[in-house]
């Protein structure tokens, strides 16, 4: 579903991804794990175009990313993003925050689209809060509004980013529970994540980055049980 | 309120006043000047505000032809008199690219410059108050520069705008003064009439100084009204 070839990314002289080769089958959930300042971030919002790779090619659904050609926005829409801050539209309501793709991208019909809304609004556990705006929710409920509204587009493939983070400690299962009912769906995910209980136990795969490179990867009984390498080790035994 | 109705709360004594009997004899004609000072001044903000959206949106554009064009055009007209604009459109460029133009809309033309380059650095800061994530966010459902615009940026920031708007709108409003030198017939035009035939310099202009006091009064409580409806 995702390929990614070689990507090299720098911020100024800050040069960030250093040739990253990885992929992410369809059905499959890999989290990416690190520390600070590692590139997992700016690796996710490379696979969605918010940040423009210097060389190296990305590949979604079989079309390539990185080709100056394609319509971005086309490929984004297949896409679902969920960011750390949520941003959420904070001059619409909950509805309409997950509503607002559909009609206006897609075309959606507003009725259909309020039907869809409330649905997935449901399925994140949100039903009562329809037509709340995002002002009034604690940040649980942001993120999972955030995640619905991801949702309306119907993407193929959800790209996680760092989604817990900002949460009080009480909230984060919440938002992690959503998530896994999602990849329990069968929904293709990239998470990038602190969280390392959920990607033992919902990861198929772990990508550990340090210092804008891939340094291992594999099944999670293998790199949280017996990884490797070195800095892996070294990692694990601060935050596990 | 009639004259006469004033000599019966005041009493005779204020027939005595040359001045005022003046005034009150011109009011009619300064209420005119007033109504074209307020239309000159709601014209050029309108066409300002459409001047303003775009060139404040230029201003941010990657596209590094608009970004300069939209400097030179704010700088020029925010680093420059409005009435050395005035006197440069009025009798310079204007009769050469539209031969002849009225007084009136010479204002018009010259006051919607001038404050669609004041708008654009308004609109410009009001889209950069706007947090970044939300551009990221609108994009990555899929929208294109337009759509993210137009369904989520500017409506988040026209609330930011709002408050410097009126103020630019105040602020406009008596800067039409300036438009008397070209002998558009607003409110400052028919004060200076009125004083060469009569040279009552205080009555007179103390008159206009009051009128204009009253419509920037109007304007700053109804923005005050509106501010308070948007923080609701």
């Amino acid at each position: 579903m995702i390929q990614v070839r070689n990507i090299h990314k720098s911020f100024g002289d800050l040069k960030v991804l250093k040739g990253i080769d990885c992929h992410v089958a369809s059905r499959e959930v890999v989290c990416i794990i690190g520390p600070s300042g590692s590139g997992k971030s700016t690796l996710l919002r490379c696979i969605n175009q918010l940040e423009r790779v210097d060389s190296g090619q990305i590949f979604i659904d079989g079309e390539e990313l990185t080709d100056t050609k394609t319509d971005i926005n086309k490929i984004r829409q297949k896409v679902g993003m969920v960011f750390q801050l949520f941003n959420l539209f904070p001059h619409k309501t909950t509805l309409e925050n997950v509503t607002m793709g559909p009609i206006k991208i897609k075309g959606m019909n507003k009725d259909d689209a309020a039907d869809m809304g409330k649905e997935l609004l449901k399925k994140v556990g949100l039903v009562d809060k329809t037509h709340v705006l995002p002002g009034k929710l604690s940040g649980g409920q942001k993120q999972r509004v955030a995640i619905a509204r991801a949702l309306g587009m119907q993407p193929k493939v959800m790209l996680f980013d760092e989604p817990t983070s900002a949460l009080d400690p009480e909230m984060v299962g919440e938002v992690l529970a959503v998530m896994k009912d999602l990849a329990l769906e069968g929904m293709t995910m990239a998470v990038v994540t602190h969280e390392m209980n959920f990607a033992k136990e919902v990861g198929d795969r772990v990508i550990f980055m340090d210092e804008g490179l891939i340094v291992e990867e594999g099944l999670p009984s293998h790199i949280f049980d017996n990884p490797s390498n070195q800095r892996t080790q070294s990692f694990l035994s601060k935050v596990l | 309120m009639s004259f006469h109705s004033l000599q019966l709360i005041f009493g005779t004594s204020l027939l005595e006043i040359r001045g005022l009997n003046i005034l009150i004899d011109y009011l009619p004609y300064f209420m005119g000047g007033a109504l074209i000072t307020l239309g000159i001044t709601a014209l050029s903000v309108s066409f300002g505000m459409i001047i303003g959206l775009f060139f404040g949106l230029f201003k941010l554009s990657n596209n590094k032809i608009l970004y300069y064009f939209s400097s030179l055009y704010i700088d020029l007209f925010r680093g420059t008199p409005l009435f050395v604009q005035a006197l440069l459109f009025y009798f310079g460029i204007l009769p050469a690219i539209m031969g002849d133009v009225s007084a009136f809309h010479a204002a018009i033309i010259v006051c919607s410059l001038n404050s669609g380059a004041y708008i654009a650095e308004i609109v410009r800061a009001g889209i950069q108050a706007v947090d970044k994530g939300q551009m990221e966010a609108a994009s990555s459902l899929g929208m294109n520069y337009t759509q993210a615009m137009l369904y989520v940026i500017l409506p988040q920031a026209y609330k930011v705008v709002i408050p410097p708007l009126i103020n630019e709108f105040i602020m406009l409003l008596k800067d039409t003064s300036i438009m008397s030198i070209i002998g558009a017939a607003e409110l400052v035009q028919r004060g200076r009439i009125a004083y060469s035939v009569t040279y009552e310099a205080t009555w007179i202009w103390g008159g206009i100084a009051l009128i204009y006091f009253v419509m920037t009064k109007v304007l700053s409580i109804l923005g005050a009204y509106t501010e308070r409806r948007l923080d609701s």
